[in-house]
């Protein structure tokens, strides 16, 4: 992997409309190749509806473009760019990062557990040393792509630049929620969320597992949260296990939480009226990678959500893609695409895919 | 659903009191082994043979260190195969450094509540095992613990580990009358949110959650380890019909281990009745069920279509001999 500079973004031609001013994914090619290279597209079949779709992490899975799943944290070239955009969303709204008291532990275990896993994937740059061992185990942390070293002993808050949760959570592009467990129940009680998809990290932290997914449709009629809440309490230390999920953002935004409706909300009503060079350009196909890892000291179950987006120009350049991203938009029922927030644009997004044959 | 078994080699054999050994069990390539939570156990592999029919999976509560360790520790209380032991206990009496053992990776059924206000640890025997690493564990993070322990005077492992890591706020006790009086005091002397763990043999566990009842505790901050010494017995004769075919399960025997003999793969664990993994159905051509484990609700036995293999087995009725029909 490399991590270039942030490379020239194009621009649409101002409209007069929300739109106007939007990023977009870059158009440095080398980049562009890169993200088609990993991106998880995340139709295996031509109609979409929720399950519960977990699989153990760790395989690769192998697309008409490239390959993505072989590492559970995932370094790309917008590594630099996502964890600038981490770092101003934060500035901008604390509310992104909270723990709670009785999650200290799962917050050492959180990073201890994403350095290693950063280390195994990428050990030219990243490296975790086991210094002492015993009852306050020291480390060693170099992190070569930011140019961090950093000696600390395990539960010791002063060894460390800031808190573990959020001092690693500036080191991986990926969100992160760690989820208590109690009485056979998870809780959302810690998390650094800065790129939710339509939710409120601030709204939901300290809700359980079932009242976090209360208003998505269909899940709780067919069982498919209770189903994945009993999987996860049953998880084991070690184990990880990951599922996808997926939506259509306008412009390259990562950060399309509920807090900032008001900013990205009119977007779905301007980018119908976009003429179809500009909307390929904009709608991004947003695909979350989603990890679930039992941390092995503290029981807690690590969460990480990680976004890749692509814009439906570059979707349908890979024919397998186009013609089922087209299939899944056109036949998606109405109260999920309501629910996704695409419901008005879904048609057009479907029809643009299939002229672009 | 479980990762693959890891190769331990034994390292360190210690009487710690007369009949309990500690056993220390490094990785064959001597790196850092997987953390784990506080009150996990290890499962072992003990191979049949040495007056063993069959190969057992043994559970024991890790004594050591649980962040990146260079080995888990455990103590094992040796029960007599002459009494009824299975010679899991015997086996593992019987390694010496250098032997190579095979198991699990931890597994973690009592863990800590880490947003208690208090942590109330009462251990009897053996029982205490699970109990030290949780208070290893609060001695790093700073929680608020307390540990009372009976045992035979003598005849209490970790006495000294104990008193090193938490001092004044452990208790040994070694007469069940003083024992009894101090648990009532301290259950009525607790702060709001306070949670209680207690491990030791059934009747022990059983007393200490009655008692803790009677003082007002609400169930959802009890907790209890399931593997308590007491193993269970061995049961009636019983038959069972899979797949057209006809087994026979002896006393002793597991319906877990017959199927498997049989050669059919029952998903499993903890052979303990407590993880979920061996849960199979139970056909209309079965008599009752009697259910030993501790993983199944109530609704879930009174809808009698499922059982745990590893540890529940038939009943006869006053008409019909003990028989099950499962359905893999």
């Amino acid at each position: 992997m490399t991590a270039t500079p942030t490379a020239p973004t194009a621009f649409l031609a101002p409209t007069g409309l929300t739109t106007d001013g939007l990023p977009l994914t870059t158009v440095d090619e080398e980049r562009r190749a890169a993200l088609v290279a990993g991106f998880p597209f995340p139709f295996p079949n031509p109609t979409y509806r929720y399950s519960t779709n977990v699989e153990p992490a760790r395989g690769a899975v192998l697309t008409p473009a490239g390959q993505w799943g072989e590492v559970v944290v995932d370094v790309d070239v917008e590594y630099r760019e996502e964890l600038a955009q981490r770092e101003q969303v934060l500035a901008r709204d604390p509310s992104r990062y909270a723990v709670l008291p009785h999650m200290r532990v799962a917050c050492w275990d959180a990073m201890l557990g994403l350095m290693r896993e950063l280390a195994a994937a990428y050990p030219d740059d990243m490296e975790l040393t086991l210094v002492e061992a015993g009852a306050r185990p020291r480390y060693r942390w170099r992190n070569g792509l930011l140019g961090l070293e950093q000696e600390f002993t395990y539960g010791v808050e002063d060894t460390l630049p800031g808190e573990p949760l959020g001092w690693i959570c500036s080191q991986v592009q990926e969100d992160v929620v760690l989820m208590d467990q109690r009485d056979g129940v998870l809780y959302g009680d810690a998390g650094v969320v800065t790129f939710a998809a339509d939710w409120s990290f601030g709204f939901d932290v300290g809700m359980s597992f079932l009242e976090i997914h209360g208003p998505v449709p269909r899940l709780h009629a067919e069982g498919v949260i209770t189903r994945a809440q009993q999987f996860l309490v049953r998880l084991q230390p070690g184990e990880v296990y990951r599922r996808t999920n997926w939506t259509l953002t306008i412009g390259r935004r990562l950060d399309v939480s509920t807090e900032l409706y008001d900013e990205w909300g009119p977007d779905r009503e301007s980018v119908q009226l976009l003429d179809d060079t500009a909307f390929g350009a904009l709608v991004h196909l947003r695909v979350e990678v989603q990890h679930l890892v039992r941390l092995p000291e503290s029981g807690a179950i690590m969460f990480l959500i990680r976004t890749y987006m692509l814009p439906l120009e570059e979707v349908a350049r890979v024919e397998d893609w186009r013609v089922r991203a087209a299939d899944v938009l056109a036949e998606l029922p109405q109260d999920m695409a309501d629910y996704k927030g695409i419901a008005k644009f879904r048609d057009r997004a479907a029809a643009w895919l299939r002229a672009a044959g | 659903m479980s990762p693959a078994r890891i190769s331990l080699v034994v390292t360190e054999v210690t009487e710690l009191v007369p009949g309990v050994r500690g056993l220390a069990l490094a990785a064959t390539d001597g790196a850092p082994l997987p953390s784990y939570p506080p009150g996990a156990h290890l499962v072992l592999d003990v191979p049949a043979g040495d007056g063993r029919p069959r190969a057992l999976a043994n559970a024991y509560s890790l004594t050591g260190e649980n962040v990146e360790p260079l080995e888990y520790r455990v103590s094992v209380l040796r029960c007599d195969p002459a009494t009824g032991a299975a010679g899991g206990s015997a086996w593992v009496h019987a390694l010496e450094v250098g032997d190579k053992v095979e198991a699990h990776p931890p597994r973690s059924l009592f863990a800590p509540v880490r947003h208690a206000s208090r942590h109330l640890l009462v251990g009897a025997g053996i029982g205490i095992t699970p109990l030290l690493s949780h208070l290893r564990s609060h001695a790093r993070w700073g929680a608020e613990a307390e540990l009372l322990y009976l045992c035979r005077e003598g005849l209490g492992a970790h006495v000294e580990d104990l008193a090193a890591l938490a001092g004044e706020s452990v208790t040994v006790l070694h007469d069940r009358a003083a024992f009894t009086a101090l648990l009532r005091e301290r259950l009525r002397d607790q702060p709001l949110g306070t949670h209680l763990y207690t491990c030791g043999p059934t009747g022990f566990m059983d007393l200490v959650h009655l008692e803790a009842a009677d003082a007002g505790w609400p169930a959802g901050r009890l907790h209890a380890e399931a593997f308590g010494t007491a193993d269970l017995d061995p049961g009636e004769p019983f038959t069972v019909s899979v797949d057209g075919e006809e087994l026979a399960v002896p006393a002793g025997v597991s319906l877990l281990e017959a199927l498997e003999e049989a050669g059919h793969e029952v998903a499993n664990l903890c052979r303990q009745g407590v993880c979920g993994e061996c849960r199979v159905g139970v056909g209309p051509g079965s008599g009752p069920v009697l259910h030993r484990d501790l993983y199944l609700t109530d609704e879930d036995k009174a809808a009698g279509d499922c059982l745990m293999a590893c540890v529940s087995r038939a009943e006869p009725t006053d008409d019909r001999p003990a028989h099950l029909e499962v359905i893999l």
